[in-house]
């Protein structure tokens, strides 16, 4: 089948041409980024060298420094835990104004809409960079920027799900007699439960990625540590502080995945 | 004991679906809505507890009339209304128990429902039905574990459960085989002698409904062309319903005595 | 079960996914404290009351950052530094599918050995789980301030991701096809060419575009950490709290990404 299909497309000029002035689009852009940045080979190469160079530095790990980091990381954890709950209590109302079939009135769609686009199009750090002014250095900015880089997330996914909710089921229970609320809890919400837990326990997966940065900019958890680690070239005390980030977010990936499945 | 008058629905786009349809459902009829698609018949039973709202005219069960309900009057006058859909309509991920259970859901609070703790006696009942329906110890299963007849059994269960004055089915039996359609037939009419209500139900498959309905609603372009037993269902007649032929005077009285069947 | 249906049962309880109710109860009480112990240690040190003095803090950062400001020299050091940023996220492309295609067929489970495979998943694994900025915070340390360290970062997330998605395509291939390419007495080089590569070519270029749109996002924080593009530029305003030029700044970076999300979808639609 498939070859057929890869045959048929050859003979087809057209598409052909164009598949070709796409590659060679691509391939000017990127020669053209790389003239602007001004960039030679010999820097990879020299990169290459460098790293090898930081490795043997890295090695051995600052272990006796293990026990410094286990409050920022419990710290990490308490930001993604938090952020992200509040996120999904947040990203209900927004998921139900984003969605086509439930939103009131156009307008309350369209405030949905921006409110998905905004939070989704800052990054997690740049949100914590707001934040930091706002509410000073710490976890607790952190913690916000988490939760509101969160919310366009889960409210446009949830949004999507609750757009495709299965209207007989609904029908069928207030056809019984049920009020607006039993329907909801009967009807409704039994169709999106496993999208609203796997989606919440997916993005606080990536969320534990997300806060072991936030310290870049002050916003508390692991970052701030590894900040000042490689700011000082001490090295094997970043090797310990990575090995211990990759940890974390290792086994929160797995159980991530775990709970994911046990949720369907 | 249920009475439309006058009955019309006319479509948002101007269709006019439904043309004053005036009939009578008493006692322990079962009663088939026969008729080509697109008749109107899902709109007739949909437009009882108006789950389409009918443009005019009026439904009475049992002396009330269901148009002049404010929502939550009719909330409540629907827990007396069981409905069957084709496509069943159950909610998939909850169990057998739990939709049977929804049935009742017009008779707890909000906060029982929240906890999904339902009276002792609403359990006896559904575990009743259950063995009623021929689904005797699958109260645990998930309902998108089952097949297409047994769904529909749970379907049947979660409007019986309801202890409803009228039981009406839209299409029950187009989702399933021959066989499953015979045995929910059976069901219903079963259902209809037992509980002593009336049973309403629209259905595309005319041997079906000649085979074990009391009488039939004849619909054709949203209008009520025949109404008798099925003895009285006769070549011509299904022409009417099905082609739009028209009937000889003393047909038509024949087939429709004025003013519907009292 | 005909004992079962002589009696009436008037009770009833909903099977659980969990063993039983009470582990269920259990692992719901965990995750309560669990939850309220973060929330104690997220709010222990600042109270609520710094909470909503920050929202006061909020209105006045808004006002400062309006209007956003526009002289001209500003706009075109933001102009300059956006396709510094948009430049990095092409070449970082560039190099990280590059490097991607072959860590992509070793992760592939049915084509290689296991040692190879098991590298290759390791490749995938550690640069899934470290997030660019740690990456490039490392590599400006290395190679100095600038693009090449943003770079660098950037390639080496794109490795994880795109080999990660690449390999289950790969692993999703057509063997008939293959085999059909082989009887022809095709060698190992010309079976790749004529029965892997026609197979993934539409899947390639798709994944190739969303993760260029994925790193244009990257590149437009990356410096953040001083790797380069748009980011040290929003750094510097920052640090220095010229906020209406940090709203000029947001405000682009906003527009590119929309714009390359914008791109990126139009392109994914027409190669599917």
């Amino acid at each position: 089948m498939s070859v057929e299909s890869v045959t048929w497309e050859r003979h087809d000029r057209r598409s052909r041409l164009l598949r070709f002035a796409f590659a060679l689009g691509g391939l000017i852009v990127v020669l053209a980024s790389w003239q602007y940045l001004e960039l030679d080979l010999r820097d990879f190469g020299g990169a290459t060298a460098a790293f090898a160079d930081l490795a043997t530095r890295m090695f051995p790990p600052h272990l006796e420094y293990a026990p410094e980091i286990v409050a920022p990381l419990i710290e990490t954890i308490h930001i993604a835990a938090v952020g992200t709950m509040a996120a999904f209590a947040l990203s209900i109302p927004v998921a139900y104004l984003s969605a086509e079939n439930l939103t009131p009135n156009r307008l309350t769609y369209a405030l949905g809409k921006v409110i998905v686009t905004v939070s989704r199009s800052v990054h997690t750090i740049i949100w914590a960079l707001v934040f930091v002014i706002m509410f000073g250095p710490g976890a607790l900015a952190g913690t916000i920027a988490i939760a509101v880089r969160s919310v366009g997330f889960l409210g446009k996914l949830l949004g999507e799900e609750l757009e495709e909710i299965d209207a007989g089921q609904q029908e069928a229970i207030s056809s019984t007699g049920a009020n607006r609320f039993k329907t909801l809890l009967y009807g409704v919400f039994p169709q999106i439960k496993p999208a609203v837990v796997g989606l919440t326990i997916y993005r606080w997966d990536i969320n534990v990625r997300g806060a072991t940065i936030l310290g870049f900019v002050g916003a508390g958890g692991i970052g701030v540590h590894l900040y000042t680690a490689v700011d000082s070239f001490a090295w094997r005390t970043v090797a310990i502080i990575v090995l211990a980030i990759l940890f974390v977010v290792i086994l929160s990936e797995g159980v991530s995945a775990y709970a994911r499945t046990k949720a369907q | 004991m249920l009475e439309t008058h006058d009955l019309r629905k006319v479509y948002p786009t101007g269709d006019e679906a439904l043309t004053s349809i005036s009939t009578t459902i008493e006692g322990k009829e079962f009663v088939a809505m026969i008729g080509p698609s697109g008749a109107g018949k899902s709109t007739f039973v949909r437009c009882i507890n108006r789950l389409t709202e009918p443009t005019s005219g009026t439904v009475e069960l049992d002396g009330t009339d269901l148009t002049a309900l404010s929502s939550a009057e009719l909330r409540d006058a629907r827990r007396n209304i069981g409905m069957i859909f084709q496509e069943y309509n159950l909610v998939e991920r909850l169990t057998v128990m739990e939709n049977v259970l929804s049935g009742r859901l017009g008779y707890v609070s909000n906060w029982a429902a929240f906890r999904r703790k339902f009276p002792q006696e609403d359990i006896e009942l559904a575990y009743e039905i259950l063995e009623l329906v021929g689904l005797g110890g699958m109260e645990n299963k998930r309902v998108d574990e089952l097949s297409g007849g047994q769904r529909q059994r749970v379907g049947i269960a979660r409007a019986v459960v309801q202890n409803p004055k009228i039981l009406l089915a839209d299409e029950p039996t187009s989702s399933l085989d021959p066989e499953t359609s015979h045995d929910v037939m059976e069901l219903l009419t079963d259902i209809a002698t037992d509980h002593d209500i009336p049973v309403l139900i629209n259905i595309h498959e005319v041997d079906l409904a000649v085979g074990y309905a009391d009488r039939l609603l004849g619909l054709h372009d949203g209008e009520l062309v025949f109404d008798g037993t099925p003895e009285e269902l006769t070549d011509d007649t299904h022409g009417v319903i099905y082609r739009g032929e028209e009937l000889t005077t003393t047909e038509a009285k024949r087939a429709i005595p004025a003013g519907g069947r009292r | 079960m005909v004992a079962e249906t002589e009696q009436p049962r008037s009770t009833w309880h909903r099977p659980t996914t969990f063993y039983d109710h009470r582990v269920k109860w259990g692992i719901y009480v965990a995750l309560a404290a669990f939850l309220a112990w973060s929330l104690w240690g997220i709010l222990a040190g600042v109270g609520l009351s710094r909470f909503t003095e920050g929202l006061g803090y909020g209105v006045t950062l808004l006002q400062t950052m309006y209007p956003p400001r526009t002289e001209a020299g500003d706009l075109v050091r933001l102009g300059d530094r956006l396709l510094e940023s948009v430049a990095m996220a092409m070449v970082a492309t560039a190099i990280g599918v590059t490097i991607s295609i072959p860590v992509a067929f070793g992760a592939a489970q049915n084509l290689v050995s296991r040692p190879i495979y098991l590298l290759s998943r390791a490749i995938i694994s550690i640069s899934r789980a470290i997030d660019g900025l740690i990456v490039a915070i490392i590599a400006v340390m290395a190679f100095g301030f600038g693009p090449l360290a943003g770079i660098i970062a950037i390639s080496f997330k794109t490795v994880g991701f795109f080999s990660k998605l690449l390999s289950e395509d790969v692993e999703d291939i057509n063997m008939g096809s293959i085999e059909s390419v082989e009887s022809t007495g095709a060698s190992r080089f010309q079976t790749l060419v004529y029965g892997v590569v026609p197979q993934i070519v539409p899947r390639f270029v798709g994944l190739t575009v969303y993760r260029w749109d994925i790193n244009i996002r990257a590149s437009a924080i990356i410096g953040i950490v001083g790797a380069g593009g748009i980011g040290q530029l929003l750094m510097t305003a920052y640090s220095r709290y010229e906020f209406d030029y940090v709203a000029s700044i947001l405000l682009g970076i906003i527009l590119v990404v929309l714009l390359a999300e914008y791109v990126s979808a139009v392109v994914r639609r027409r190669v599917q």
